[in-house]
């Protein structure tokens, strides 16, 4: 028994009750203790992910009570490397928040390390209900990061929004499983995927009619069309750091059609119209931004689209370029958000508003790292973005109407690079020659005189830098080694095919 | 290896200028130099061996799954445009480093120079179509950067993203011309490619080939009808004019054509199409330049129009043709470097660009008349300058050339782009430098230093050469990089200035005459050309852009309006869309079960239900009614589980129930009491049809559910709660045991939204909303008497016991309905009651312990539970149970499973109290609480 595998949700589960028990006043105290959280689960992740690569699927029964009848935990390429990501992501938008953004509210720190909890539980869980209840753990944090801070009348719009919308995805999820089990008894994901083609005719349209519900659910978390309308208003609103995190919100999402949609070896086709809408309208909304939050919002959107256009392929080759896309879209969001807001808090009075403004702090680094994220973002050479979208274009070659999904991808990317482009030289360069008074906008240090503490505006960026220099990083590898990554994501859709060997793993061979 | 350190010197060396900067203007320039001059040495020992017909290579795979790999070759085409790209490069260098002034960023910019110059001999040197393509994309990104260097001025910026739209647009298209190119071929690599001639050109796709490849080469050099990115870019810095527009960026598409030639060309549609197109362009450049003012868009005008004449030539198919555009590339490349730089030092000691405000500058300024002089006279081709060799070489295919059958069209079209070349090549020489001396020149006019005329004069020593020495100074490389773009030998041909009177020398002299003579009659062809109304490129652009924003904000607002309500509306009817459709395409049968008798009192719950439900629908807008009316449908359910013999679940919910209509009637008071009452619109009836659509349909789902009987896993838990479990109330036992982990995640959700609304509350007092809120009063009327006596003493009373009956539930509950989330909420109603009857500042003051404790240890508890069955080397959660003998009590179970459920009552307390507390201390923040 291999107990490595529930510390991903484990270690999470116990730091945020500590911080939340002894030391919620003391704000280095839960940095501390929140960083050092996620240093052990990004070491954690990195070993898991190294046993997972062996292709063999294990598992780990909580309670010792033996899969369908217990809970189990599944590690398998998907969510070894979804449990790397999600390290990843959590450690650096915590290096960055750790600037200032977490002391704005209350509990930043234990709600960011539950909402990591609930994202490792739903990648490592096999079990339907269980993936319900760390979709509300991760929600329930999520809707807390989303109105830390405070902030104005709009943040708190989107967020009960977002409440709202999410509260009833959650509903539907529950009668979506209640029409399961009722249909096949179990909870299992792989008893689902063995006793899915053992339902009686009488009952088969139960079943159905509940994996399509289950659809709806996740296409609604991962912001496929025409459920995409929360998205940007959720995404442009929330705090940088929250929103950065969130990219890895929206790809749980796309994880759990993956999932259930390869146990159940349902083809996804009929995905391709929404994906492709998705991503029309993503693209035709980074053009239309009046706020580059808001374009980062679009822009996610749009990677949606892609990724469900790659996933709707509904084979290994396919699937491993969504896959590959998958890690790209969500490093470059998370990065974008943190540059938002970046300049947000270093352009006071203006925010991210696409409008001039005088020059201010740290305009060049700013626009170094914004421009080399348009340029992943936007899919151009040299970068992640670019073999991403030419892995899914290959992919996309099986479908008899190849051509239009090239050229929607084409154009699409086109006018996201034109409306990035405009943005950029609007924010960066278009600037009044007037420098920006500092001191007028420090919101901390109202009266001049007093210069004891250092203005968020004048303050210095390194650990911003570090963090966002991070992800650059990881894009550039990503990039770099897209060879091996892309083995490695060929193997990990081989393995979720081969939805026999999950099940056999999972409840074993004999039964 | 050295050819890929050709490419990967100035792309890594690019941050070498930026860094030297710190030392000083000329350390930054020497970095950049020396990075240039590296990778020139490292291309020239290449030399050799491509003489002796070999064609070095250099390849490491980078993602073999899209065919796309690091391999670089260097042929004699690759060579020359290498040569071209680091010689041109280390001129403009040293240039900029004079013209620059020390205001301007210098190190930055030969940053970007590198970054640029790398990319282009990427462009040139890749072997791989897809890396040539991350090449090409490069070069629009980095000269989108350098174009845009003065980002201060409105037409640096314009330009720079109109250059980038238009190039890497372009490039788009020729990404995906490339995938279907190597897909017809069987490779992605060039030295592959060039042998598939036969079967790309018969190839069903090689139309598509065909047109997108050329989107990508017209839209980067800047051919009819994608030529209007060009002049803008002039808002760049005059070095990089200098070098974008000469012998780099624009030659790429050049570059492109030539070297796909040997596949796409031969066929009737390249000829139509590269050299309509190009003849076109040729003479609508042409034509412009003689009207332009500013001396470097008449330059920009005269490189498109150059840039046509090469197309042109490329479009012919002839192999004569191809020879005639690789000399002419290299000579245009000479004179037009030369000429921008000159446009450059004028600008630099005049102050001005304006030709209108020039003339007689030869005078002041002698050495840069006498470069710009020769130079001019290579543009119009004037001999002994080499321009005047690669022109009689293009005209001498012209003649040879026949379009729909028509001899004259060709040779006309050209003669008459001649005509106007002549004349604005004239126009642009004695205008400038001829002419009077003027007084009123915005500086003083004198030469410029020496870094600024010597790169023009040592590139216009070199257009002398190449003139009267052409075989020795440019023969062997036409020769080398016209075979490598054949593919074949090329045809004999031999470089000299003289070849007899031949017709095309007839025309030159003959377009000189024409040239000179339109020259003279300037004055009134301006003012016609002045009153002529011409599309403007610029507007276009700029107008259907703004149209495209425009449509994009316009869509994008009407369909993200913020509005929740559509938001639900497509959530909904996309749930009910897909359910249909999947329904119907499924097998479906009705269930078999026997269908229960109907009694009264359930017959009366269910009609209370349906009636609280349309009571709710119809009178929503009270918050009172509705939220009383879902509390009916609650409390019913529970009846619903007591009659269904599930009596825990019943308590359960009739707690949740009281526990939450309490909460949320406490947060009513903050809220308005009516809901905006909205106009009945269809909205409002396509809303009504469909949501009774989903509701029957959910109705009709659970009718399906529970007519059909079906096996399930639940037997097992009945039959092992007690032997494996511990104890007999399978319920509890699946909720702390089977299925603990599931409540583990549940209790997590309690405490993380009491911590979140606790959170939240405390940001919206804090933050800008804190003034609005701190204001507020209900503008409700209060009883005199808030505390009633007679309730403060029952809830007094009460309390005692209601812990004692808590007490009691949470221990009986593994085995008898109960547990420790019900006890949590019994708990939790008797102390709401305190708050609620003696004030929330009563009850605060005797707590004496913070509910954000009792959250985050309810939540420990549970995990080191867990976590104990880790130690003792089971799974995490693992219960055990064991049966002790206490003295005087008797036999009593211990079970692990108990510890577990103290940490979900102390978290679920603590969850409903801190909620509590949060509506309390807002109460008490407002303006009620202050009265």
């Amino acid at each position: 028994m291999n107990h490595w595998m529930i510390f991903p949700i484990l270690l999470p589960a116990v730091v945020a009750p500590l911080i939340v028990l002894a030391i919620r006043n003391d704000i280095v105290l839960a940095r501390i203790f929140s960083i050092g959280c996620s240093v052990a689960l990004l070491m954690v992740g990195g070993y898991q992910f190294g046993l997972a690569s062996d292709g063999v699927i294990r598992t780990y029964a909580i309670g010792n009570w033996s899969p369908p009848f217990g809970i189990v935990l599944v590690l398998d390429r998907l969510s070894a490397t979804m449990l790397l990501l999600t390290a990843v992501i959590g450690l650096f938008v915590l290096l960055y928040s750790i600037t200032g953004w977490d002391n704005r509210g209350r509990h930043f720190h234990p709600l960011f390390q539950f909402q990591l909890m609930g994202l490792n539980g739903a990648f490592l869980t096999g079990d339907l209900f269980n993936l319900f209840v760390f979709f509300e753990v991760l929600l329930i944090a999520s809707y807390g990061l989303m109105v830390h801070g405070g902030g104005g009348a709009t943040r708190i719009r989107a967020g009960i929004q977002y409440v709202v919308m999410n509260l009833t995805g959650s509903s539907l999820f529950l009668i979506a499983i209640a029409l399961i089990y009722s249909a096949t008894g179990t909870l299992n994901m792989a008893d689902l995927s063995r006793k899915i083609h053992e339902t009686p005719a009488a009952t088969q349209a139960i079943l159905s009619v509940g994996g399509a519900l289950l659809f709806i659910v996740f296409a609604l978390k991962s912001a496929l069309f025409p459920l995409h309308l929360w998205l940007p208003g959720t995404y442009a609103n929330a705090p940088g750091p929250a929103a950065a995190l969130f990219s890895i919100m929206t790809k749980v999402g796309v994880y759990s059609i993956v999932r259930l949609f390869t146990l159940s070896s349902v083809g996804l086709e009929w995905v391709l119209p929404a994906a492709l809408a998705t991503l029309m309208i993503g693209s035709i909304g980074v053009l239309a931004s009046r706020s580059l939050g808001q374009q980062a919002s679009f822009a996610t959107l749009a990677s949606m689209g892609t990724l469900f256009v790659a996933i709707s392929g509904s084979n290994s080759m396919a699937l491993s370029a969504g896959l590959y896309y998958l890690i790209h879209s969500t490093l470059c969001v998370a990065g974008i958000f943190l540059i938002v807001d970046l300049v947000i808090v270093k352009r006071p009075g203006f925010g991210d508003a696409l409008v001039e403004s005088p020059k201010f702090p740290y305009q060049g680094i700013i626009a170094c790292m914004f421009f080399a994220f348009a340029v992943a973002l936007s899919g151009v050479p040299p970068l992640s973005g670019f073999i991403g979208k030419i892995l899914v274009l290959k992919s996309t070659q099986g479908f008899p109407n190849w051509h239009w999904i090239w050229l929607i991808l084409f154009v699409t990317s086109f006018v996201g690079l034109v409306g990035m482009a405009r943005s950029g030289s609007l924010l960066f360069w278009k600037c009044n020659t007037t420098q920006l008074d500092v001191a007028l906008f420090d919101s901390n240090n109202p009266s001049p005189q007093v210069n004891s503490i250092p203005s968020p505006v004048a303050s210095s960026i390194v650990l911003q830098s570090v963090a966002i220099g991070c992800f650059f990083a990881l894009i550039a590898m990503l990039s770099v080694f897209a060879s091996p990554v892309s083995v490695f994501m060929k193997e990990t859709a081989e393995q979720l095919y081969d939805s026999q060997k999950y099940v056999d793993s999972v409840l074993g061979k004999d039964k | 290896m050295s050819i890929a350190l050709i490419v990967l010197l100035p792309l890594l060396g690019a941050v070498f200028p930026a860094l030297m900067m710190r030392l000083g203007k000329n350390e930054s320039a020497i970095a950049a130099s020396s990075v240039t001059i590296l990778s020139l040495v490292l291309l020239l020992t290449n030399i050799f061996a491509i003489s002796q017909s070999t064609v070095p290579q250099a390849s490491w795979p980078w993602v073999p799954q899209i065919d796309l790999n690091a391999s670089f070759f260097v042929d004699g085409l690759g060579l020359l445009f290498a040569v071209m790209i680091l010689g041109i490069g280390l001129l403009v260098t040293v240039y900029a480093r004079f013209y620059l002034s020390p205001q301007e960023a210098l190190g930055r910019f030969f940053a970007y120079l590198l970054l640029f110059q790398g990319a282009m001999l990427g462009v040139v040197l890749s072997n791989n179509i897809l890396l040539l393509i991350v090449f090409w994309e490069l070069t629009s990104l980095s000269s989108f950067l350098l174009i845009g260097f003065k980002s201060d001025s409105q037409e640096g910026r314009q330009g720079a993203r109109m250059a980038l739209a238009v190039t890497a647009g372009g490039g788009l298209a020729l990404l995906a011309g490339m995938l279907l190119l190597g897909q017809v071929a069987g490779s992605f690599e060039l030295t592959e490619i060039l042998k598939e001639g036969e079967k790309i050109r018969s190839s069903p796709y090689y139309l598509s080939i065909l047109a997108l490849v050329l989107i990508g080469c017209f839209t980067k050099s800047a051919q009819f009808p994608f030529h209007f990115w060009l002049p803008h870019a002039m808002a760049a810095p005059t070095p990089v004019s200098a070098y974008l527009h000469s012998a780099t960026m624009v030659k790429a598409g050049i570059f492109l054509m030539l070297r796909l030639w040997p596949v796409l060309a031969g066929t009737q549609t390249w000829f139509y199409v590269v050299a309509g197109t190009g003849v076109i362009t040729m003479l609508i450049a042409a034509v412009i330049a003689l009207f332009r003012d500013d001396l470097k868009s008449i330059l920009a005008y005269s490189t498109i129009s150059h840039l046509g004449i090469m197309t042109m030539l490329v479009g012919f198919g002839s192999e004569m043709a191809v020879v005639a555009c690789v000399f002419h590339v290299i000579n245009h490349a000479i004179f037009k470097a030369a000429l921008f730089m000159n446009a450059g030092i004028v600008d630099h000691e005049t102050g001005t660009r304006d030709i209108s405000r020039l003339g007689g500058l030869a005078s002041l300024m002698p050495i840069s008349a006498i470069t710009a002089t020769l130079a001019a006279a290579s543009m119009v081709g004037v001999p002994p300058m080499n321009g005047f060799l690669s022109k009689e070489m293009m005209l001498e295919e012209v003649t040879h050339a026949t379009a729909i059958g028509v001899a004259w069209l060709l040779p006309g079209l050209v003669m008459l782009a001649s005509v106007f070349s002549v004349a604005y090549s004239l126009r642009f020489l004695l205008y400038t430098y001829f002419g009077p001396v003027r007084n009123d020149y915005p500086a003083k006019p004198h030469d410029p230093s020496r870094g600024l005329w010597l790169p023009p004069a040592c590139l216009v020593v070199l257009a002398i050469l190449i003139g009267l020495f052409p075989e020795a100074w440019a023969g062997s490389i036409t020769r080398l990089a016209s075979d490598a773009a054949l593919q074949s030998k090329s045809p004999k041909f031999h470089l000299s200035l003289w070849h007899g009177w031949t017709p095309a020398l007839m025309m030159s002299i003959f377009a000189f005459g024409c040239g000179a003579t339109a020259l003279s009659l300037y004055v009134p062809v301006r003012s016609i050309w002045n009153k002529a109304l011409l599309p403007d490129a610029k507007g276009l652009y700029d107008l259907s852009l703004n149209a495209c924003v425009r449509l994009a904000r316009i869509t994008t607002d009407r369909s993200f309006n913020g509005s929740l309500h559509r938001m639900l509306f497509l959530f909904v009817l996309a749930a009910s869309a897909l359910g249909g459709v999947v329904f119907a395409r499924s097998s479906y049968e009705r269930g078999e079960r026997e269908l229960l008798p109907i009694n009264t009192s359930m017959f009366v719950g269910w009609v209370l239900v349906i009636v609280a439900c349309f009571v709710l629908a119809w009178k929503h807008q009270s918050r009172l009614i509705a939220l009383l009316t879902v509390n009916i449908v609650g409390l019913i359910s529970s009846i619903a589980f007591i009659y269904l013999s599930a009596p825990d679940l019943a308590l359960t919910q009739i707690a949740v129930e009281v526990v939450t209509l309490i909460l949320m009637l406490l947060a009513l008071h903050f809220l308005p009491k009516e809901a905006i009452n909205e106009v009945i619109s269809w909205r409002q009836y396509r809303d009504i049809v469909l949501s009774v659509a989903v509701g029957a349909s959910v109705g009709f789902l659970c009718w399906a559910m529970m007519t059909h009987d079906f096996q399930s896993i639940s037997s097992y838990y009945i039959q092992h709660s007690k032997p494996l479990g511990g104890g007999a109330n399978v319920v509890n036992v699946i909720l702390v045991d089977f299925r603990g982990f599931d409540t583990f995640g549940e209790i997590t959700v309690i405490g993380i939204a009491a911590m979140a609304i606790y959170a939240m509350l405390d940001g919206m007092l804090t933050g800008p909303l804190s003034a609005t809120l701190l204001k507020w009063t209900s503008g409700l009327r209060f009883s005199p008497n808030r505390h009633p006596m007679m309730m403060v003493v029952v809830t007094r009373v009460m309390l005692p016991l209601a812990i004692l009956v808590a007490c009691y539930i949470f221990l009986r509950g593994h085995n008898l309905p109960g547990g420790g989330f019900i006890a949590a909420l019994v708990v939790s109603i008797a102390l709401i009651m305190q708050y609620m009857a003696s004030g929330f500042a009563w009850a605060d003051e005797r707590v004496h312990f913070d509910y954000h404790a009792l959250i985050g240890g309810g939540g420990l508890i549970a995990a080191i539970t867990g976590i104990g069955s880790i130690v003792l080397g089971k799974p995490f959660l693992t219960s055990g149970f064991k049966y002790v003998d206490f003295p005087f009590i008797g036999k009593v179970e211990l079970a692990s499973v108990s510890a577990f459920d103290l940490g979900v009552f102390l978290t679920v307390v603590g969850g409903v109290m801190l909620a509590l507390a949060n509506l309390s201390n807002l109460g008490r923040m407002t303006g009620d609480g202050k009265q």
